[in-house]
């Protein structure tokens, strides 16, 4: 019925519902809640008929395309596939936990704006996932920059000048690069369209520019080692809705710009620079982890943390060049490929789920120290429960998801060599230690202080948006399947793509 | 079937589901009769389960539950196989569970964490079922993480103790050394052959046992050697061998009822089912058995000795459960699986007795464990007297009790093997008979006889456990001292573990092979033992302890003082401790505040990072004094990078 404008529906509704939520303005909190609330359920909706529609099978569906600015070839062009369809359902999820979120008392300085910067990026988001056009996606992704920015520099911590300034020039900086690879693309393609840009065949010596000028832009975004550093800071400063969906959508661009461009348009130069792309993934899971350990505010462990989950998924894609790429099915390239894709979709469940965690703490006592807490169960015994949970998730606990992902990728990257299943694998005591030590400091003990003796467990909306969370995290781990099933033929879709193209190359 | 399977694996997890999430309504009572119903119907259905393998007929169950996971060929399942091994194993952990449960009544009586304990403890039922029930190395994967987990949370029980969460923590990551290795192995057999479904493993690795892999750039390593040494890591984390054994003693800071549950009867046990289990993988491996050989017999002897110099009586339990875990280890190295899984089969019953028992003497003296404030509690606690000294004589191996069997079996599999290895094993094995019976009568006399070391605050409420504690004590006491006299002949010496296929021997020579072929019934077996070693040396050490505690204690101090260095090597277990808590942790900690500090903050964000924003700060200084400062940059660069891509137009149309 709606199909053919659905995607459509989900950029515009959360956008046109952020313009409304901020004409309300500060007439009334609750009109403003109230609004925020319907429209993030309603394009949450939207993604669950969105998943519904969606058949899964290879190819592109739902496609929409109109002309935008004909002179130039660019397109209001919309299609999802196995690859961006999740992604899309988690954006819509991510953005209906923080809006109900940001309902509590914690927001109350401009709230509508808080709101509005929110609704606004989860259309842009999806925008990023579902244009097919590499202006539309390029404009989509320049322009979430700016909620985040703002969402960080108005609602953020004390040091938050700083965070924006690196956060921004980062991202920005990676960003141009790739916007120069579009357009000499264009030239080659004579469109913008991702899918002609598929057809392209070029030469390795342009490959490898391309490439770089990609990875640039998606590493940032990911983030890779080295360009990393701007997620601790972005994280610490930002409001607890800001972290879930940096964490939780906005790292994920990073990821599906891989699988979506990188791959797929330069096999050839992804073959060429896999190791180097291994190389800083290994190093994200082994080094990052170490540092994790290291660190005393809750918000950067975590956020250290998101980094190395990261490199397992970039390990996965990039990881497949020396798997048995273009063998037989079942060989490690499309495991380890799978494994990195459920790592996406798990690291958003669990590390939303641990950002809301530590705002549950935060907005209790406005501290961020792990040394400021110590013994929170005895007074928060649900939040401890959850709290353990999701650290163990955040381990890879087998029977969570993230165990999944994990999984995949080290059996994966076996096929490629033992050494890198190996240096990955660390992350089954890197990533335990810091997670569990953690729960020691802050979770367990006798009671460490007056304020910790004065917290008051969860109410019942942080215990409904932990427990949803909960309840996901055990499902994805317990029947994975779930997921496999609609993303695994996009999946072999783009491998049977990178090794036609490389044979043709050979 | 598939039914009576299901209910015997789920029923402790909904019954753990009440028990935790419904706690508050169900209330105490609630908590324990739910899960104590759900773990006894358990233990009714597998023993009616083996009683079919064995005398009914029936043959092998396997099928699949769902399937977890499939990416192209390789499908990873859920699913179940129930084989005599797999029944003994699930008869052994409900009965041992549901003997707990009910001693759980008494032991935890007072405690604010009760119903939270019992869903525990049901939870670790299920784990471990699943852990046997396995048809394949995913789901056996999934289970052994948690068994940890519930190891983990329950050895942080009382999570307000700092030593508690310490040593959870502690246990947990060791153990997770271990998984690495169990994973990596996992790794190592799913990337050779496509699946992690036990039949078609073994039937993949008999297929071609040469089959190499390249683990550096040239060299090629046989790959049941690879997978089988991976594999053993991981037993060794779980099953505590030295030197990954360093997180069970601390896990004693859990509940007394789950160190008999999980420290000693079941989850430490996992090791060894796991290199039982996959005996047609281990039996390729003459490198990985010779390993397996060797780090069991070091550990049987090692623990025991440092038995001899704890106070603390769950302690010495613990000493003692990693020194027999080395013992069945070590049957396993010389494929005496049968009698390594029969020594665990009877070690569950004695030591969960042990540490029930001592967890009687715990309560009885107010959560006191030092055996120096003990002393002469015989006559005031006959039963648990009486019921810890029938356990004690099955840990030394007194002939006719259980573990005279399971542990003699053991030896003298080792002592006919070839080899200088099992040379070796065997006289480790052998002084270890005599540090046990050592240690063992040690602790009965410090605690038990004498004199009474308490004061008189504890003397005065002394008296015997209750009903729920003492009759859980008696049921183990029972098959602690008589299982082996019906079972030992058919499951060690006979083939009930090969028939079925759960226990594949490659070799046509081994020690227990000839063992089989000379034994002639229990008897024989019993009056065989008075002409060898084992008997007069644990005869021996049980004398030395009655010298030196009871009869003479007088000749302690001047018998002992020559001995005094190796005694503070003991005190210090060997250093194990320092070196993994200093050195690998300490270091580990000290690394990652040098990364944090000079990689992250000064080289990446300091010269990096910071440097270009200085730069870049610099180029737009004169811009930078309104507020929007930052957008202009924005703009500023979208500008530049426009011009760059008019530029380039410009350059292709020139000379395209």
């Amino acid at each position: 019925m709606f199909e053919g404008w659905l995607l459509s529906l989900l950029i515009w509704l959360p956008i046109l519902g952020g313009a409304w939520v901020l004409a309300i303005g500060q007439r009334s909190l609750g009109a403003v809640r109230g609004a925020a609330v319907v429209v993030a359920s309603v394009a949450f909706l939207l993604a669950v008929a969105l998943w519904l529609a969606f058949e899964p099978a290879g190819g592109m569906q739902l496609m929409e395309q109109r002309d935008w600015v004909p002179s130039l070839g660019i397109q209001y062009y919309l299609g999802v596939d196995g690859i961006s369809m999740p992604l899309v359902v988690l954006t819509a999820f991510a953005t209906l936990l923080v809006v109900i979120a940001g309902c509590s008392d914690a927001i109350h300085y401009r709230v509508a704006q808080y709101m509005g910067a929110f609704l606004i990026m989860e259309g842009l988001m999806i925008g990023v996932f579902v244009a097919l056009d590499a202006i539309l996606f390029y404009v989509f992704w320049e322009a979430m920059l700016v909620p985040m920015f703002l969402l960080i520099g108005i609602w953020g911590g004390a040091n938050r000048i700083y965070a924006t300034i690196k956060f921004f020039l980062y991202t920005f900086l990676g960003s141009v690069l790739m916007l120069i690879a579009f357009l000499y693309m264009r030239l080659e393609a004579g469109s913008f369209s991702v899918l002609d840009f598929h057809d392209l065949s070029l030469g390795l010596d342009v490959q490898v520019p391309i490439f770089l000028a990609l990875l640039a832009a998606f590493a940032v975004k990911v983030p890779m080692w080295p360009v990393h550093t701007w997620l601790p800071d972005a994280h610490t400063e930002a409001p607890t809705g800001g972290s879930v969906i940096l964490a939780a959508v906005t790292l994920k661009m990073g990821a599906y710009g891989f699988l979506r461009y990188a791959l797929p348009i330069v096999p050839e130069a992804s073959a060429q620079l896999a190791w180097l792309v291994i190389a800083v993934s290994l190093i994200a899971i082994v080094y990052i982890g170490l540092v994790a350990i290291a660190q005393t505010d809750m918000k950067r462990l975590i956020a250290y943390s998101s980094i190395a989950h990261m490199g397992f998924a970039t390990l996965g894609f990039f990881v497949v060049f020396q798997a048995g790429l273009g063998a037989a099915a079942g060989e490690g390239a499309l495991t380890a490929m799978t494994g990195g894709y459920v790592q996406l979709i798990s690291h958003g469940f669990i590390s939303a789920a641990l950002f809301l965690c530590v705002g549950v703490l935060y907005d209790r006592m406005h501290t961020r120290d792990i040394a400021a807490y110590g013994g929170v169960v005895n007074r928060m015994p649900a939040f401890g429960a959850l709290f353990v949970l999701f650290a163990l998730a955040n381990a890879g606990l087998p029977g969570t998801s993230g165990f999944v992902g994990e999984l995949l990728v080290i059996l994966g990257s076996y096929q490629a060599s033992f050494w890198y299943a190996a240096l990955a694998g660390l992350t089954l005591i890197v990533g335990a230690a810091y997670s569990l030590w953690l729960v020691k400091r802050v979770v367990f003990g006798p009671v460490a202080n007056e304020e910790v003796d004065g917290l008051r467990d969860l109410d019942r909306r942080e215990l409904a948006l932990l427990g949803v969370l909960a309840v996901l995290v055990i499902g994805l781990g317990i029947y994975p399947q779930a997921l496999v099933t609609v993303a695994e033929p996009a999946l072999v879709e783009l491998l049977d793509d990178v090794s036609a193209a490389l044979t043709a190359a050979r | 079937m598939e039914t009576v399977l299901y209910a015997i694996v789920l029923l402790p997890l909904l019954a753990s589901a009440i028990a935790g999430l419904a706690g508050p309504w169900v209330g105490r009572a609630g908590a324990h009769w739910v899960t104590i119903l759900a773990v006894g119907i358990s233990f009714g259905l597998s023993l009616w389960v083996l009683y079919g393998l064995v005398w009914g007929g029936l043959e092998p169950v396997e099928f699949t539950a769902y399937t977890w996971l499939s990416v192209g060929d390789l499908g990873l399942e859920i699913g179940f196989l129930v084989d005599r091994l797999t029944a003994l194993l699930m008869v052994t952990v409900t009965f041992v569970a549901l003997m707990v449960h009910i001693y759980t009544i008494g032991y935890m009586h007072d405690d604010p964490g009760y119903q939270r304990f019992f869903s525990y403890i049901a939870l670790f039922t299920f784990a471990m079922l699943t852990l046997v029930m396995a048809n394949n190395l995913l789901q056996l994967f999934f289970a052994w993480e948690a068994v940890g987990l519930v190891s983990y949370l329950l050895i942080g029980f009382w999570f307000t103790r700092e030593s508690a969460i310490f040593a959870n923590l502690k246990a947990f990551l060791v153990n997770r050394v271990g998984d690495l290795g169990l994973l990596l192995g996992i790794a190592v057999l799913a990337g050779a052959f496509g699946t992690l479904h036990y039949g078609e493993l073994f039937a993949a690795v008999q297929a071609d046992p040469e089959r190499t892999v390249s683990l550096f750039a040239a060299t090629e390593w046989r790959l049941a050697t690879v997978a089988g040494l991976l594999i053993f890591v991981g037993c060794m984390g779980k099953s505590a061998q030295v030197p990954l054994h360093v997180w069970l003693p601390d896990s004693m800071e859990g509940p007394t009822p789950i160190s008999a549950l999980i420290h000693a009867a079941t989850m430490v046990t996992a090791g060894i089912f796991l290199v039982a289990r996959l005996s047609p993988l281990f039996e390729h491996s003459t490198v990985a058995l010779t390993v397996v050989l060797i780090v069991g017999a070091l550990t049987a002897f090692s623990m025991g000795l440092i038995g001899l110099v704890q106070n603390d009586i769950k302690r010495v339990i613990a000493y003692s459960t990693l020194s027999q875990l080395g013992y069945m280890v070590a049957a396993l190295g010389v494929s005496a699986y049968a009698a390594g899984v029969f020594h665990l089969f009877t070690h569950a019953f004695f030591k969960a007795l042990l540490f029930l028992a001592a967890g009687s003497v715990i309560i009885a003296l107010h959560h006191e464990q030092d055996m120096r404030r003990m002393g002469g509690l015989a006559k005031y606690m006959p039963v648990t007297y009486a019921t810890m000294l029938l356990a004690t004589l099955a840990l030394i191996g007194a002939p006719g009790f259980s573990g005279f069997f399971s542990k003699d079996a053991i030896i003298e599999a080792v002592a006919h093997t070839s080899g200088p290895w099992a040379s070796l094993a065997y006289w480790l094995l052998l002084l270890g008979v005599f540090v046990t019976a050592l240690y063992s009568f040690r602790m009965l006399f410090l605690v038990f006889h004498g004199r009474e070391r308490l004061d008189e605050h504890a003397r005065a409420h002394l008296h015997e456990s209750p009903l729920v504690v003492t009759v859980p004590l008696v049921l183990l006491a029972v098959p602690s001292v008589f299982i082996a006299l019906f079972t030992f002949g058919p499951v060690v010496m006979g083939d009930f573990l090969h028939t079925d296929g759960a226990i594949r021997v490659l070799a046509e020579d081994t020690g227990l092979q000839y063992l089989a072929a000379h034994y002639h019934g229990v008897l024989g077996f019993m009056g065989h033992a008075l002409q060898t070693p084992t008997l007069y040396l644990a005869l021996a050490g049980v004398l030395v302890a009655w010298l030196l505690y009871l009869g003479r204690p007088q000749l302690r101090a001047p018998l002992t003082a020559p001995l005094r260095p190796l005694q503070r090597v003991l005190e210090h277990g060997y250093g194990f401790d320092w070196l993994f808590i200093r050195g690998f942790t300490g270091g580990g900690r000290a690394f990652a505040r040098l990364l944090a500090r000079f990689g992250e903050r000064w080289l990446i964000d300091g010269a990096l990072v910071n440097g270009m924003a200085r730069s870049i700060g610099r180029i737009a200084a004169g811009a930078r004094y309104s507020q929007t400062g930052l957008l202009y940059h924005y703009a500023f660069v979208m500008v530049l990078g426009l011009l760059l891509l008019i530029t380039l137009f410009v350059l292709r149309t020139l000379f395209a």
